[in-house]
């Protein structure tokens, strides 16, 4: 999902049409951390939950891949209309009576950034939850996690399973699936559950409008051809700054 | 209106970021209290009550003994609005007190605007403006997007608070930041690698036009997380603060973690494929290229003299 954004016909979100559509990058890292614990642990099931349109079924399919056993697709085409909220109650209704021991989420989304959705599921089901974890280690259902803080700072934290942990970039290095497992995933379970059978809460907060940020300007832009762009690049660094004059 | 402004406390110390939301609670015109975990020596000038729990007692990060704290302050001082800073406190803690009390958390505010909160979309390439529809809400504030107060004045009335809570978690300490062999503070120049190189071999390409300009190279997180440069060249908020008299952004498309780490570079040149790339916002140069065709062209020129 990186390409040039346009604000939708309601005007309170991004077009969805003409993007390109990926993984968000932070499930990444959490969808590896579960598929490695499952290869350290042996005996581990792990289901791997996305809400969204048939859309998601394709990254879906890649976390299938990189190792997950099942899907299980929240069908709801109006998803990106959803507040954190009630994105945390659909996923805490899912996994209420599924035992997990141990739940990953990305700590934040790459549209929405509201780092809110993993503790509001965590604190829903009552489960104690880490926050923005860059390191993790498991043993006898105990774990070691890593917080990143500001200026490159790491908290150390011990818990017990069960628990849930929000994954920051840079946990782990997501694999890239292989084409034998890419075959095998094929035939693995994608289930399809209709967001109302699971989404029992009402919004909170409402987007009013969406729209571009003001340029501040002041700034020039150059483009053109690269080599004259060169050219005209130095002699602007030699007027406006001392880094050339020596 | 009343705000109960969450402050932060890091390794004995109170985070500057107090003075910003003490900003933020200022432009409302709003009556403001706060609350700290922290220590009666290290308070912020502040013309109201300081709720004040031992952090030698709890602890610095305890979600849950924090969590109890602050509803016990909520309880008492019923605010309309609990304002956190958009950090690795706040992305904690904000969301578990927004969930006990039922309240919208409105996350990384930017701007009040027509009545509405402003917040990024899209790693800030687009704006939001987001109304809450509970009687209590939570915000959390980009850094540096509401002004830090230099002078709050005032001496604040404390009082202390206290809990029980039990915790399932226990905080163990602080790992420090990896050493860096390489200190991008005091740099004259810096040139960094953002994910537009594309690949690993093309970090030598930025490399050499920094030793063009006489300086270092940098890098942007997602460079340093898919390991093609080390982490102690990672400019950020996470990684080193810089101000050099030269900063070149290659392929870097300006994230707020990224810019926090850059904007007080005197001069700021950005090298981006996309012209409406945030980066442009703090450029004072941005130039429309490929940076795979345009940095070598311009370290030829510069070699040339």
């Amino acid at each position: 999902m990186e390409s040039k954004f346009k604000v939708d016909g309601a005007g309170t979100w991004y077009d969805t049409t003409d993007l390109a559509w990926r993984m968000n990058e932070y499930d990444e890292y959490a969808i590896e951390q579960a598929v490695q614990l499952k290869e350290q642990v042996g005996d581990a099931d792990v289901t791997v939950l996305c809400i969204g349109s048939d859309r998601v079924k394709e990254p879906m399919k890649k976390a299938l891949a990189m190792g997950c056993d099942r899907g299980v697709q929240v069908a709801d085409d109006a998803v990106s209309g959803k507040e954190p909220f009630e994105i945390a109650s659909i996923i805490a209704t899912f996994a209420r009576d599924k035992n997990f021991d141990v739940i990953f989420t990305g700590m934040q989304s790459q549209d929405r950034g509201s780092a809110q959705v993993g503790v509001l599921v965590a604190e829903m089901l009552n489960l104690p939850s880490v926050s923005t974890v860059v390191d993790f280690s498991y043993q006898d259902g105990g774990v070691t996690a890593k917080r990143e803080l500001e200026g490159g700072i790491k908290a150390i934290v011990k818990l017990k399973t069960p628990a849930l942990f929000t994954c920051q970039l840079g946990l782990n290095t997501p694999r890239y699936p292989t084409l034998p497992n890419i075959m095998k995933a094929k035939k693995k379970e994608l289930l399809s559950i209709p967001v109302g059978d699971l989404l029992q809460a009402d919004p909170r907060q409402q987007t009013t409008t969406v729209y571009f940020p003001e340029k501040k300007g002041g700034g020039l832009v150059l483009e053109g051809d690269v080599a004259e762009l060169a050219g005209q690049l130095v002699q602007i660094l030699k007027e406006k700054t001392s880094v050339l004059s020596r | 209106m009343n705000v109960l402004l969450v402050a932060e406390y890091r390794d004995n110390k109170l985070l500057a970021s107090a003075q910003e939301l003490i900003g933020f609670a200022r432009k409302l015109g709003a009556d403001a209290q706060m609350f700290l975990v922290g220590s009666k020596a290290a308070l912020p000038a502040f013309d109201g009550t300081i709720y004040l729990a031992d952090a030698s007692q709890y602890g610095e990060f305890n979600p849950e003994a924090h969590k109890s704290l602050l509803l016990g302050v909520i309880e008492e001082t019923k605010p309309d609005l609990i304002v956190f800073s958009h950090s690795s406190y706040g992305w904690d803690l904000a969301p578990r007190i927004a969930c006990s009390l039922k309240a919208a958390q409105i996350s990384e505010v930017v701007d009040i605007a027509d009545g509405a909160m402003v917040v990024p979309l899209c790693n800030a390439k687009l704006r939001r403006q987001v109304k809450s529809s509970t009687p209590v809400t939570v915000v959390t504030l980009q850094a540096g997007a509401f002004g830090a107060v230099e002078d709050s004045g005032g001496t604040a009335e404390v009082k202390e608070i206290a809990t029980d809570a039990p915790s399932a978690l226990s905080f163990e300490g602080y790992e420090a930041a990896e050493a860096g062999g390489v200190d991008l503070s005091k740099s004259e120049v810096i040139v960094s690698a953002g994910r537009g190189i594309g690949k690993p071999e093309n970090v030598a390409m930025i490399d050499e036009l920094a030793q063009a300009l006489g300086g270092d190279y940098g890098a942007s997180r997602p460079v340093v997380d898919s390991e093609w440069v080390e982490h102690n060249r990672q400019v950020g908020t996470t990684g080193q603060t810089v101000s050099p008299k030269l900063y070149v952004a290659c392929g870097i498309s300006g994230a707020i973690q990224h810019l926090a780490g850059m904007k007080k570079s005197e001069f700021i040149v950005a090298i981006n494929t996309d012209r409406d790339a945030p980066i442009g916002e703090v450029a004072d140069v941005l130039v429309v290229a490929d940076l795979k065709q345009f940095v070598p062209a311009l370290t030829e020129k510069l070699k040339a003299g």
